[in-house]
């Protein structure tokens, strides 16, 4: 979990730093776009860099997933019998408890995102269209339940990655008392800074501030 | 004090047991959870019917044998407090109390309360031990230990074995317990020449015995009557990392 979390929290900072790339303008967006592709030649041909870049995170989201179904297996058979009164929580943290259905709802967002933005199957302007054209017409006031489908998974990201960033460094057995408080820190401004970082675009969009 | 009870009655290990409702209408609240049971069961007796088995030894709170999860909550409401030392009048007079086992696996139960825990010991045959000569106890200044050591070693050792941080668990995992006895030795110079084997052969002594993986959720802190802390996970991950992937078990 901590190792391929780790991957895709990296992937994620990179991905929305990108898209902040969109308030320069659809000339700048369209041309960091392309960059992505050609990125790496001539010495490797067209499309290599993104091409392993997507391998590595599929890869990462598969294990990532599989980890996640795998504790949630061990735990079912570590309890067969539950308890009959009511579970509470004496634990401190929202975050924790989003952990398994936000994953699935960020997982099922991962899905519509690849449809929509990869494969351009969902996107209202599909295939002719520029990429900054694409996220225009996505987030169009119109189109108001896409754009909140997109803020909800985001913020189940930051509340993911809340736990998460702290979490994988206590799997790991980085987390000391003498750093406790950093890393509480650090994961909870890189939760916050992520989600707001991917919900400013799609509301510029749809206030429309931008396009 | 008037009370109504919820217990999970089973009388053996393979019954399938159900809760069931006593009435109590004359408890001090200066009686602890346990006196409270006892008066239940004399009440029980004088009816002619089966006490409630529940488990309990020095109720001063050090040796690990009473355990109940009390409405949900291992050792009860009071935070770093085992149920012998949790007093009636934490309840409100007329509450309804649901008296439950630890639920695991690796805990069957026995009958009613009592738990079977001997996995636990499984794990500390699997390492939580050092193999020194016994004897006469060796000169106290022969082995220096830096103090913060020493204090971070009792921390660990603090740890009683109840079982409240499985009980606790959302994955039913046993890895606060499992972090206290590994790092008690390891932070100790006596502990250090079987480090890395203890980690590993105690981590595969706890998954062998059925308990759940770790995710850091923190509620066995919470449930922990000693306070133990989560940075003994942290320390058994590293430690169990070191040996394995850093090679040091040989």
């Amino acid at each position: 979990m901590a190792v391929t979390g780790g991957v895709l929290v990296l992937y994620l900072v990179l991905h929305m730093v990108g898209n902040l790339k969109i308030f320069y303008g659809a000339e700048d967006f369209n041309h960091y776009s392309h960059w992505l592709r050609t990125l790496g030649e001539p010495a490797v041909p067209y499309r290599t860099v993104l091409t392993a870049i997507e391998v590595v995170l599929a890869l990462s989201i598969v294990l990532h997933m599989w980890s996640a179904i795998s504790l949630g297996k061990r735990a079912a058979h570590a309890r067969p019998v539950k308890y009959k009164s009511k579970k509470k929580s004496h634990a401190q943290g929202y975050a924790v408890h989003t952990m398994r259905y936000g994953g699935i709802v960020i997982a099922l967002y991962v899905i519509w995102h690849l449809l929509d933005m990869t494969f351009l199957v969902v996107n209202p302007k599909g295939r002719d269209a520029t990429p900054y054209e694409r996220v225009i017409a996505d987030f169009q006031p119109s189109h108001w339940y896409i754009t909140l489908f997109y803020i909800v998974a985001v913020l189940l990201v930051g509340l993911h990655l809340r736990h998460g960033v702290w979490s994988a460094m206590q799997t790991l057995g980085l987390r000391s008392p003498r750093n406790d408080r950093a890393l509480r820190a650090l994961a909870a401004t890189i939760g916050a800074v992520v989600a707001l970082g991917f919900i400013s675009v799609p509301v510029s969009v749809t206030f429309g501030w931008v396009g | 004090m008037k009370l109504k009870l919820r217990v999970w009655r089973q009388n053996g290990p393979k019954d399938k047991g159900k809760m069931v409702e006593y009435k109590l209408d004359d408890i001090s609240p200066d009686a602890s959870f346990l006196e409270m049971l006892d008066v239940l069961n004399e009440e029980l007796i004088a009816k002619g019917e089966e006490p409630v088995a529940f488990d309990h030894d020095c109720r001063e709170g050090i040796c690990g044998m009473c355990s109940l999860v009390i409405n949900g909550t291992p050792h009860g409401p009071e935070k770093m407090t085992t149920t012998c030392q949790l007093h009636m009048r934490k309840f409100k007079d007329g509450e309804t109390i649901d008296v439950e086992p630890w639920r695991a696996k690796a805990f069957p139960v026995v009958k009613d309360l009592v738990v079977d825990r001997s996995a636990f010991d499984d794990i500390i045959a699997a390492g939580g031990y050092i193999t020194a000569p016994t004897g006469t106890a060796p000169e106290a200044h022969a082995t220096p230990v830096p103090k913060p050591d020493a204090d971070k070693a009792f921390e660990a050792a603090e740890c009683i074995g109840c079982g409240a941080c499985v009980a606790a668990c959302p994955n039913g995992s046993a890895s606060l317990f499992l972090g206290a006895k590994v790092s008690h030795l390891g932070l100790m110079p006596q502990g250090q020449p079987e480090r890395w084997d203890r980690v590993v052969n105690m981590l595969e002594a706890h998954d062998d015995a059925g308990f759940g993986g770790c995710t850091n959720t923190g509620e066995c802190t919470a449930a922990c009557p000693k306070g133990i802390s989560q940075d003994f996970i942290s320390r058994l991950n590293s430690d169990y990392l070191k040996a394995t992937a850093g090679g040091k078990k040989k």
